[in-house]
Parts: structure tokens; C-alpha cells; sequence
């Protein structure tokens, strides 16, 4: 089993949604983040006072699939996500080594 | 014969209503707007400047920055009706002060009148301005000073500061001897406040991370609703100090709004042009500089006037605040001094310049062949602002002696004073 985790920008989620769904994709846990990267920060001015703001805001969503979806899921996770502007973000697969389902006690592939 | 008759009993019926005796009788719609007048002014302070300030203050201090200005409503209305009122209002000494004839209002009844009103209306409507002046002072102060710090200065600057300036400009001292100008409290409330502030954020000391560390606003719309509260409010202060029902108020009320609006709209332009975003605390900001300035000329302007009042208070606050605060250094936090007293003073001075005596009969300003006027506005402005800022400096060292230091730990100013003082969160946000 594997773990997707993907960055991305706050308002593709639901883009990115649609299309997981669309193979097959069923569920999905989302975080809000900050970070930055190449996208620079901004600036926020209140009564003259001039701060720089580093992080930007982003949504990262977390799927755990069998191994061999992964490359299907990281290929429509990045055509949904993508705008060509900077700031798009990543994404990063990872091993998982159990997954249990609470309700029923089901391992493996038959929990995910 | 008759008709003679009739026309004495006619002229004997009307005569009480005329002004000759309008000093000694009850007028109804006089007392039943400054009682709403007084309403006004109340909300002003635990509503309309806790949320304007509150607003401004980072997260983790809203709540306190609500606390101090509670507090200084609450305390002001009981130090007013034991002794503040008067030491300001009472009969006058050498011009100076007021006696203790009032203490705890003793020898104020049901039926005593000041001017058309109740004198119990009088007391209530003059103790919401004190509150309010005090609690401006907190701005300059928010994110580190002891709560019980606070409670001690408000109890000891109603009484040194504030009452002897109001007795001065309004209760029959020298400054009114001397002709100074000052409808509504631009000297009383807004200078005298700002200083105060400038000198208690001075020795209090700036924030920890001042300059360096980003100081987010916790709710810009807070701020703008607080603005709204103050500008309704702001009606009740300034029209409602004709202690009357009539044409000098109605006067007063337009030219309030006038400033208001022309000041939100100066600031706007002066920060878009120099920042180039519009901003909504530039806005709300620019509307309370407005109201200011007006505060002083109210009663004594016209619309024109107020137009000119409102678009410098605007520009000017703007460049208090954004340029000349940064320039010199001083942690004025939320800039009492920087609005309040910088806009005061203009609007003190402009009243000097702009006061037509056909709104107020006698109150004419360097327009209308008087420059004397401004020479006197001048004075009144210099002696309020050296003696708030003596007074302010040894009712701040009273204080730090009484509750043994005027500032938090250091730690509980990095965690927050909400949670630090009052163990208590402003918003309860799950997760």
C-alpha cells in the first residue's frame, strides 16, 4: 500500500476531487497548510506598518492506495491541480505498512 | 378695551416660552434628546470603541483590550457621581477647579435644572464623556499593561487629569474666561487623551518585538463596525452637546457627518495613492479622524467648513500614524496620540479659523474677522498638552508604585493577555 500525499492550491480541490473520483478514488482526508516555495509571500500594510507574509495557505490531501494505483492517481492529481503558474505544489508517495478499518477490523488492501 | 385685554392675556400666556425665561423652565424635547444624546455617547465606549480597538489589538489580547475599555466605562460612571463630577462642574475655585459642594451629588434634587435640562441628565450625559476620554488612553497601551495597573490609572487620571481639563473648558474656568473654543471636547477628550497616551505608552515602553515581529490585527471588520458604532455615537457627542433640541445642534449633526465622511474618504485616497491599496482600516481609521476634528468645532463650523475639517483630518491622520509615527520611534499602539491628538489639535485650531457666528452667536474665528481667536485656541491647546502630560507622567508613577510595576511578565505578554490575566479565549474556533 502506498500513501499519496499532495500540496496543492487552496481552490483546485474541488478539480481534484472530481477527477480522483472519476477512476475510482472513494475517499480522502484534506488538512489546511501553510508553506511557500518558489511562490513568494506578500505584503500586508495596516496603518503603515509593513509586514511580510511567508506563508501562503494550501490544502494537502492524504489517499492511501494499492500500490498499484499509484501512478493512475499521481498522474490525474497533477493534471488537476496544475494551473502553469508557481505554487502549484507537490506531491510525495510514501510506504504504508498496516491499515486497519475501525469498524470491521479489516487489514490490508480490504481496509483502503 | 377688549381686544387690549385679549392681547395682554395673549402676550402673558407666550411670554414664559420665550427665551428670556428659557433658562428656568424644563424643556421637554431639550431633555428628551440629550437623554438619548447620552445613550448615544454610552455606547460609544463599551460597544463602539472596544470593538474599534479590539479589532486592532493582535489575537491573543482582543479580549483585553475589551476588559480595559469595560473597565473604564464602569469606573468612570462611579468616580463621576462620587467626586469627578464635581471637581469639574462643582462652583467654581480661582478658576481652577470645581468645589465639593457636589460630593456623592449631595445637593443635586429631581427638579434641579442646568440650562432647559435636569441636572441629573446633565451629570450622566457629562460622566459618558468622561469614560470614553479615559478609555482612548488604553489604546496607546494595549498587548502589555497590568490589568490591575489599568484599574489604578483610571481611578487616579478621571480624577487629576481629566476633571481639572473639563472644568476648565466647560464647568467655568479659565479657559472659557479666556473665550477658548471647544464645542464638544476637542481639548477636554481628544488632546488631552492623546497626550496621556503618548506619555503612558513612553513609559510603559513598546511592545516586545516591536519593529521587528509582525503585529496582525485580529478582526479588521471589528474595527469597521466599532467605526460604524462610534461615527452613530459620535451624533449623541457632538450634536447632543448643544444641551438642546435646536438649530446649533441640527447644525452640529450635519457637519459631523460631513467630516466623517470626508475624512474616510481623504484617508482612503492618501493610502491608495501612497500604498496603493485602499484599505478598510484606512477607512474606518479616516472616519474616526474626521469625527475628531470636528469634535472641537461641532457647534461653531458650517458645512463648508467641515468639509475642509474633514479632508486635512483625514490626509493628516494618515501621515501621523503611517509616516511621522515610524519616523519618531514610539509605540503609540493603536494611535491615541497619533488620531486623537494630532487631529484634536487641528481640530481645535481649525475651530479658530472657521467659527462663523451666525451658527453661534459670539464664537467667530479668524474667516470672520476674529485671529484672535486661533492665537487663544492656540494657548488652550499648549496648556492642555503640558498639563495632561505632567499630570499623566505623576498619575503613571502613583500607579507603578501602587500595584508595584506597570507591566506583565514577559512571558505572559508572549503568550497573550487573554489567556495570561483573564484565562479566557476572544473566539472559540474548534480544532
Amino acid at each position: 500500500m502506498k500513501k499519496i500525499e499532495a500540496i496543492i492550491k487552496p481552490f483546485k480541490l474541488d478539480d481534484v476531487k472530481e477527477a480522483l473520483n472519476e477512476i475510482g478514488i472513494q475517499g480522502m482526508t484534506i488538512s489546511e497548510v501553510k508553506g511557500y516555495g518558489r511562490q513568494k509571500g506578500h505584503k500586508e500594510i495596516y496603518r503603515g506598518a509593513e509586514y511580510v507574509v511567508d506563508f501562503i495557505p494550501k490544502i494537502k490531501i492524504e489517499i492511501v492506495v494499492e500500490a498499484a494505483w499509484v501512478d493512475k492517481v499521481v498522474e490525474k492529481i497533477q493534471e488537476a491541480a496544475y494551473t502553469g503558474k508557481l505554487g502549484d505544489g507537490k506531491i510525495f508517495v510514501l510506504s504504508v505498512e498496516k491499515a486497519i478499518r475501525v469498524r470491521t477490523g479489516e487489514k490490508g488492501n480490504e481496509a483502503i | 378695551m377688549k381686544c387690549k385685554l385679549i392681547l395682554l392675556t395673549a402676550v402673558l400666556t407666550v411670554l414664559p416660552f420665550s427665551s428670556a425665561f428659557a433658562e428656568d423652565v424644563l424643556n421637554s424635547g431639550d431633555t428628551a434628546w440629550i437623554i438619548v444624546s447620552t445613550a448615544l455617547v454610552m455606547m460609544m465606549t463599551p460597544a463602539g470603541l472596544a470593538l474599534f480597538y479590539g479589532g486592532m489589538s493582535r489575537y491573543k489580547n482582543l479580549l483585553n483590550t475589551f476588559a480595559m475599555t469595560f473597565m473604564s466605562y464602569c469606573l468612570g460612571s462611579i468616580v463621576w457621581v462620587l467626586w469627578g463630577y464635581t471637581l469639574a462642574f462643582g462652583p467654581d475655585v480661582g478658576e481652577l477647579i470645581g468645589g465639593l459642594e457636589h460630593l456623592f451629588l449631595d445637593g443635586i434634587t429631581v427638579d434641579s435644572l442646568t440650562g432647559t435640562i435636569p441636572t441629573t441628565v446633565f451629570v450622566v450625559f457629562q460622566m459618558t464623556f468622561a469614560a470614553i476620554t479615559v478609555a482612548l488612553v488604553l489604546g496607546s497601551i494595549v498587548d502589555r499593561m497590568k490589568f490591575s495597573s489599568w484599574i489604578v490609572f483610571v481611578v487616579l487620571w478621571l480624577t487629576f487629569v481629566y476633571s481639572p481639563v473639563c472644568h476648565w473648558v466647560w464647568g467655568g474656568g479659565w479657559m472659557h474666561a479666556m473665550g477658548a473654543l471647544d464645542f464638544a471636547g476637542g481639548n477636554v477628550v481628544h488632546i488631552n487623551a492623546g497626550v496621556a497616551g503618548l506619555v503612558l505608552s513612553a513609559m510603559v515602553g513598546k511592545r516586545l518585538g516591536y519593529g521587528k515581529e509582525a503585529m496582525f490585527p485580529s478582526s479588521i471588520t471589528l474595527t469597521a463596525l466599532g467605526a460604524a458604532m462610534l461615527w452613530f455615537g459620535w451624533f449623541g457627542f457632538n450634536a447632543g452637546s448643544a444641551l438642546a433640541a435646536d438649530g446649533v445642534a441640527a447644525s452640529a449633526f450635519l457637519v459631523t457627518n460631513t467630516s466623517a465622511a470626508m475624512g474616510a474618504i481623504a484617508w482612503m485616497a492618501a493610502e491608495w495613492y501612497v500604498n496603493k491599496r485602499p484599505t478598510v482600516l484606512g477607512i474606518a481609521s479616516g472616519v474616526v479622524a474626521g469625527l475628531v476634528s470636528i469634535t472641537p468645532a461641532a457647534g461653531f463650523v458650517d458645512m463648508k467648513a467641515a468639509l475642509v475639517i474633514g479632508l486635512v483630518a483625514g490626509g493628516f491622520g494618515f501621515y501621523s500614524v503611517a509616516v511621522l509615527k515610524r519616523k519618531l520611534g514610539y509605540d503609540d499602539s493603536l494611535d491615541a496620540f497619533g488620531v486623537h491628538g494630532m487631529c484634536g489639535i487641528w481640530g481645535a485650531l481649525a475651530t479658530g479659523v472657521f467659527a462663523n457666528p451666525a451658527i453661534t452667536g459670539g464664537a467667530a474665528g479668524l474667516l470672520y474677522g476674529n485671529p484672535r481667536q486661533v492665537w487663544i485656541q492656540f494657548v488652550s491647546i499648549v496648556a492642555t498638552a503640558l498639563f495632561s502630560a505632567l499630570a499623566t507622567f505623576i498619575v503613571v508613577l502613583v500607579t507603578r508604585v501602587v500595584t508595584g510595576g506597570l507591566r506583565v511578565d514577559e512571558d505572559d505578554e508572549v503568550k497573550g493577555l487573554d489567556g495570561a490575566i483573564h484565562g479566557e479565549r476572544g473566539f472559540e474556533i474548534e480544532f
